[in-house]
């Protein structure tokens, strides 16, 4: 099982994660961060599902997202 | 818990400026990923050129010289002559180097200069508002074309990675994307490799990266990488056009 982190703050709300994420497990926040961008975060329900392929953080522009495994 | 993904260490922790969806984001954190890779921080020198790259020294924990426009490779030159030992990369956009800097890069290749240039290609001058570039497509729009480019008032795209593989003195010529998954894992093994050949000292090598500038297409990040694909590839095709495999040239 794999674990992310994104540093919502950093996220600027481009969303390559989402599209590119195999199991879809990432989705838009509700709330905008300190930049006034809406984020992507991990859904709740689907946490578990993650394992770890790395593909958000490779995506990533603004390298918002660290992968744990 | 063991982390597996993390920013490298020559990546500073600095937010970017660059607009939301961009991939020079990711360019930037493949050449520090790669420099990581080879232990080199200490002995690289980055020169970028004018325009969105221009902050490479805010974000890249290295040395950087800045360059006039389109002079990057002329100031690479002097640097890796003077400083044999060293690493030295030039990184420019398609404005900087395929319209001001061209006979700079060319005549820096055509020597055999042992440099290595990353070529960041977006079609249109990104920095300075969206203005046509030597690259943009047949039929875009920009600001200085817009009912489109046509070929009979501004000439046709050029292919740079295609034309630098015709030269004696170039080792190295690729062209990588940077819009999807596998593309970047290519082009981060693209500019390993880019950076090895000028540590074998093997002669000039250039990596292009295909890059999105959505604000400037006036697309979200989702639809620019769908026109990478769909457009740009079929023009700017992937792939190595030239390597060299031993010191043949001497």
């Amino acid at each position: 099982m794999g674990h992310i982190v994104i540093d919502s703050n950093r996220c600027k709300g481009c969303y390559f994660c989402i599209t590119y994420c195999p199991k879809q497990i990432l989705v838009i926040s509700k709330k905008h961060n300190i930049q006034g961008y809406f984020p992507a975060e991990l859904a709740d329900d689907k946490k578990e599902q993650c394992t770890a392929c790395k593909i958000c953080a490779l995506m990533c522009p603004d390298t918002a997202i660290e992968v744990f495994k | 818990m063991q982390a597996v993904f993390t920013r490298p260490k020559t990546l500073k922790d600095t937010p970017t400026h660059f607009c939301p969806g961009c991939t020079h984001g990711i360019a930037h954190r493949i050449v520090a990923e790669v420099i990581d890779e080879l232990g080199i921080s200490e002995k690289t020198i980055a020169i970028p050129g004018v325009g969105c790259c221009v902050f490479l020294y805010n974000y890249l924990d290295i040395d950087v010289l800045e360059a006039p426009h389109g002079r990057a490779p002329a100031c690479a030159t002097g640097m890796k002559r003077a400083n044999p030992g060293r690493i030295i990369f030039a990184y420019q956009g398609d404005g900087d180097m395929a319209a001001i800097g061209t006979s700079e890069v060319i005549h820096a290749a055509n020597r055999g200069e042992n440099i290595t240039v990353l070529y960041i290609n977006n079609t249109v001058y990104g920095m300075t508002g969206g203005q046509m570039a030597p690259t943009t497509l047949l039929g875009q729009h920009t600001t200085t074309t817009p009912y489109g480019r046509n070929f009979r008032n501004e000439g046709y795209p050029i292919r740079m990675a295609e034309m630098l593989a015709t030269l004696e003195g170039v080792a190295y010529s690729t062209r990588v994307a940077l819009h999807k998954p596998k593309y970047v894992m290519q082009a981060k093994k693209a500019v390993a490799k880019a950076f090895t050949m000028q540590m074998n000292e093997m002669g000039f090598s250039m990596v292009e990266m295909l890059s999105t500038c959505n604000t400037n297409w006036r697309v979200s990040p989702t639809e620019a990488i769908d026109k990478i694909e769909n457009e740009m590839i079929p023009y700017f095709p992937l792939g190595v056009f030239k390597e060299r495999t031993g010191k043949d040239f001497l």
